[in-house]
């Protein structure tokens, strides 16, 4: 009944709408200090994980940095893993050795999140030129923040793709803050990052990271240039990080943290919210009501609340295991 | 058994290793110049053209690519002119690599990263060409360290290296890429982890490290001319490290002597003398000692670098004193027959 189309922007809104509910979930479970674990949430920022991800194959890889949940789950990582990641478990995605900045998902494609910011990107460009000596049509995507363009091994990533011309996608989710320093203290006035990747000879584009249908669009018609052989690509979507650097609290409410205005924040998240940008079109479009819209809600919710509760039932590491894997 | 030359042995164990695994490939700087590597991959860069590449000086994010195409099944070996460089690409190593099977619980896949670094000595390399970081980089778990001293294990070290599933450092010494070794012409892995009783002796044990094993071989045979015979230790690989051949060593001798290329602070010889004081102590005669280049960084001008460096005569004056007895030991040293620049 509804087109290939209509059915992919559905598709979409659902898989920000669970990764919102996965992640405000965890938020609200962090709070009761069972998750031993320094925890980046991503509310706020699902719509470039969900347009990016639903435009991969299975076989193309991605690799992620602290804010890592929608990466991972967009990519198929299983909620139940990841919970049990955070609290720590056996059955964590990690068995509970990695924490909420190391996450795997290897089968799915999601090879790893890393805490050091730029590692990844300059993984996923090795990833990239393994592929290109083999000959697949695979692509890498390296998720970053706009502090990783800080970093030196950055500039190195770009470069080295660019002279191999290697299949890599490079996502930047510029969110305007590194920890509490905002861009105006680490980037000079005018300071744009597609031109700096343009200096290595990267073409790149700034779009806007709340909207997933563009996302998408800009993905799907990158793609089959990156995996002919036309070479890295720098996207640049402009975001915002709803909660505080690390934990679940909105800066508004921690006491003296002065470094964003309350009203800021709310601007974003009441009139740029990704969720309810891909509702709004949803249902101004026709192509979903408001009754079915909250059943899909209901239903993830449950899912979600059901895999909370095996997580947190399931079994620890037993300590004869602490030195496993080492080698 | 036919010799040669620890390069020639390097460039020999690449290419049986090249040959056997097409997922092997080379990268970094000078790889594939005509000097390749100081001749190492000269031959390698004739036979796997597409498979030995050079690399911009971008020792942090090359090292990450590298990590990323191990992790999609490829098999790098990562090459640094000098070892001093390696800061650079501590971060991935070190955070990334050496956690990688840990911190994933073996859920993301094998690290088969494999990292050679060349240590320079002497024509004034000075302060920051000069370093052997092999202490440090043992000090994190997750990675092995090797020092391949002769040139039969330079090949069946780096065969090793490209055949195990965690990344591995091979430091290699520019001091030893001209010498002489019988060396097996088949394909053969010489174990990690393993150290090499390289001459048996019953007086006193000497555990060396890389370019210290040749000088230690050479106050051995001196020593010998005054009737003390010296075991020496070819500790090979330091993590993991080979404690049951030191231990059984010094239960034979009595004393201990650890010679190596780096410092003594928190360094190789340190972890010796702390082994020898935790499970050997009941065996000790007299106290461990250590002994390193001098506590400063290495200097250029030539009677301070000659001043810098232990030699033979150190260690074997040294082993003389330890063991109470006297003897001119003054002219034994090799001549350093190494020509510059590089």
């Amino acid at each position: 009944m509804y087109s290939e189309r209509e059915n992919l922007s559905r598709k979409l809104y659902q898989e920000i709408l669970r990764l919102r509910l996965c992640e405000e979930t965890l938020v609200k479970l962090y709070r009761e200090q069972e998750m031993r674990t320094p925890t980046h949430f991503g509310t706020g920022q699902e719509a470039i994980a969900v347009g990016v991800c639903q435009a991969l194959n299975l076989e193309d890889v991605v690799y992620s940095h602290h804010r890592c949940h929608n990466h991972y789950l967009a990519k198929g990582g299983d909620f139940y893993a990841l919970t049990a990641e955070l609290y720590g478990r056996e059955d964590g995605c990690s068995k509970g050795r990695g924490g909420s900045v190391h996450l795997t998902a290897r089968d799915k494609g999601f090879v790893i999140s890393s805490a050091i910011l730029t590692q990844t990107m300059a993984v996923a460009t090795g990833s990239a030129l393994a592929f290109k000596m083999d000959n697949s049509k695979n692509v890498a995507v390296s998720f970053f923040g706009d502090a990783a363009c800080e970093e030196g091994a950055c500039y190195e990533s770009l470069n080295y793709a660019s002279v191999h011309k290697l299949p890599v996608l490079f996502v930047c989710e510029n969110n305007l803050y590194s920890t509490e320093s905002p861009l105006n203290t680490r980037q000079a006035p005018g300071t744009s990052l597609c031109e700096r990747a343009a200096a290595f000879k990267v073409p790149g584009e700034v779009i806007d990271g709340n909207n997933v249908f563009g996302i998408y669009d800009a993905i799907e018609s990158l793609l089959p240039k990156i995996r002919a052989g036309g070479g890295p690509f720098f996207l640049e979507c402009m975001t915002y990080r709803w909660r505080e650097h690390v934990g679940p609290n909105f800066d508004f409410d921690v006491a003296d943290r002065s470094y964003r205005t309350e009203a800021e924040q709310r601007d974003w998240m009441e009139n740029k919210c990704p969720l309810k940008y891909a509702e709004r079109v949803l249902l101004e479009k026709g192509i979903a009501t408001e009754s079915e819209i909250l059943g899909w809600q209901q239903g993830y919710q449950a899912e979600i609340n059901d895999m909370v509760v095996r997580a947190k039932e399931s079994a620890w590491p037993n300590v004869s295991t602490l030195f496993a894997n080492i080698y | 058994m036919r010799k040669i030359k620890y390069s020639e042995a390097l460039s020999e164990g690449l290419i049986q290793a090249m040959e056997r695994d097409p997922n092997i490939f080379v990268t970094g700087i000078s790889v594939d110049y005509s000097v390749g590597a100081f001749g190492s991959t000269t031959e390698a860069v004739r036979r796997f053209p597409t498979r030995v590449f050079d690399a911009p000086a971008m020792e942090n994010a090359l090292t990450g690519i590298a990590i990323g195409a191990a992790a999609m099944g490829k098999r790098p070996i990562v090459y640094h002119p000098r070892c001093d460089f390696l800061f650079l690409a501590f971060d991935q190593m070190i955070n990334l690599a050496a956690k990688w099977k840990y911190m994933y619980a073996n859920q993301a896949g094998s690290m088969p990263l494999v990292v050679r670094a060349v240590v320079g000595k002497g024509w004034g390399q000075g302060a920051t060409h000069s370093q052997s970081f092999h202490s440090i980089l043992a000090h994190f778990p997750g990675m092995h360290v090797v020092l391949p001293a002769t040139p039969a294990d330079a090949k069946g070290l780096l065969m090793s290296a490209t055949q195990t599933d965690c990344p591995v450092v091979i430091i290699e010494h520019r001091a030893l890429y001209n010498i002489e070794g019988d060396v097996p012409e088949e394909a053969y892995t010489t174990p990690i982890g393993k150290a090499n009783v390289i001459r048996e002796g019953k007086d006193i044990t000497i555990v060396a490290t890389s370019f210290m094993v040749q000088e230690a071989l050479v106050a051995a045979t001196e020593l010998a001319k005054q009737g003390v015979d010296a075991e020496i230790i070819d500790i090979r690989s330091i993590r993991p490290l080979d404690e049951e051949t030191v231990l059984n060593s010094l239960q034979k001798t009595g004393h201990i002597l650890a010679v190596d290329t780096s410092w003594e602070m928190c360094g190789f010889s340190s972890e010796i003398a702390a082994l020898a004081a935790e499970k050997g102590y009941y065996h000790l005669k007299s106290p461990a000692r250590r002994m390193s280049v001098a506590n400063c960084p290495a200097p250029v001008s030539l009677p301070l670098e000659t001043a810098f460096y232990p030699k033979a005569s150190n260690i074997a004056k040294t082993v003389l004193a330890m063991l109470g007895k006297n003897g001119d030991m003054s002219n034994i040293d090799q001549d350093d027959n190494f020509k510059g620049p590089y």
